[in-house]
């Protein structure tokens, strides 16, 4: 289960981050996803609540901002939402586009007392 | 009190993946990442390519596994360098092994290195190895409903090979649908249709790996 490599990656960032602070506890930790990563918001979710135990994240929140996948088309530079199938520019229907949101795997911040 | 920290999750990942590139890039080898279920045909695909390219390449497999030699050991049999991952029960390779098999391989004495990820399609989406190119292998048994299943798998590889070609007319497998939702999901890969064990179709794929090679050589510093 791929979900808890990713949590610990985010765990020991934060927990880190808390210890450069002296933080006493972790309240909240806010991190972006990507819809085109393999990551499922609630196995993530299941996945923290079992890795933050015993730690100073037990009983802290763990906020999850999925970002839609975004293309820009190299033919008419128009810049379009889409889904995992239809990756092609919504204005002229070319399939020359670049990627340019979709993958992100990445911690923002986190709320500590 | 709220503490920024942006950064990437995969962060350690990452990272080591661009040292592994760069020292790839040093020594002039091709690095390709081939993913697939269990079963699929990843070795036999890997056997048939140095098969094909022996004579014009020197060529070197990582073969990551969760347990077991059996792979390093079919195609150490061959006279090629093999070194086998043991991830331990994880299900995909990262950065960190490959860096580690990396070590144990004279790279400047290599072309080609062709990595075996681990049996999945999902895991390995989401790691980058280092490689130039993650290939996915589809098998025909597994079905021509995949990609709908495994989108994201279809999305990072730069190209795809369907296996097990002779195998079509027994699993219904429409090839037509499959051709045309991988195309949906990612216009630019070419579908290499192949038998590895009857080497059946496999030059399309192997003078496409081969172009790659030649470009990776053409801009070694
Ligand atoms: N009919 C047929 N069987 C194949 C083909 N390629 C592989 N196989 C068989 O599929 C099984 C799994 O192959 P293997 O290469 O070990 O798959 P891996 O687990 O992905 O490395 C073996 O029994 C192979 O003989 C093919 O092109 N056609
Ligand atoms: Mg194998
Ligand atoms: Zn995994
Ligand atoms: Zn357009």
């Amino acid at each position: 289960m791929h979900e808890m490599g990713i949590c610990d990656g985010i765990l020991t960032a934060s927990l880190e981050a808390a210890a450069r602070e002296n933080a006493s506890r972790i309240n909240s930790i806010n991190v972006t996803i990507g819809v085109l990563t393999e990551v499922q918001e609630d196995a993530l979710q299941f996945a923290f609540s079992v890795l933050t135990k015993d730690s100073i994240a037990e009983g802290s929140t763990l906020n999850v901002t999925m970002v839609p996948a975004r293309s820009v088309c190299g033919e008419c530079s128009a810049e379009f939402v889409h889904g995992r199938f239809d990756a092609k520019c919504a204005e002229c229907g070319s399939y020359v586009c670049t990627l340019v949101a979709g993958r992100e795997l990445q911690i923002d911040s986190i709320d500590i007392d | 009190m709220q503490v920024d920290i942006a950064k990437g999750i995969l962060e350690k990942n990452d990272a080591l993946a661009e040292e592994n590139r760069e020292r790839f890039a040093r020594s002039g080898v091709f690095v390709v990442d081939l993913m697939a279920s269990p079963g699929a045909g990843k070795t036999s695909t890997i056997l048939a390519t140095i098969a094909a390219l022996r004579d014009r390449y020197r060529i070197a497999v990582i073969e990551g596994d969760i347990a077991s030699r059996v792979d390093a050991e079919k195609i150490a049999a061959h006279g090629i360098p093999a070194v086998q991952i043991n991830t331990g029960g994880a299900c995909h390779l990262e950065s960190d092994m490959i860096k580690r098999a990396v070590d144990t391989l004279d790279l400047d004495e290599i072309d080609l290195l062709i990595i075996e990820n681990v049996g999945n399609l999902v895991c390995p989406t989401d790691f980058d190895l280092g490689e130039h190119a993650k290939v996915m292998i589809l098998s025909v048994p597994e079905g021509h409903d995949k990609p709908y299943k495994y989108p994201g798998i279809f999305q990072v590889s730069e190209a795809v090979i369907l296996n097990k070609h002779d195998t079509v007319g027994v699993f219904d497998f429409d090839e037509a649908e499959f051709r045309s939702v991988v195309h949906d999901l990612n216009p630019n890969a070419p579908v290499f249709a192949l038998s590895a064990t009857k080497g059946e179709g496999v030059e399309a794929w192997t003078e496409w790996l081969a172009a790659r090679v030649e470009a990776a050589k053409a801009v070694q510093p």
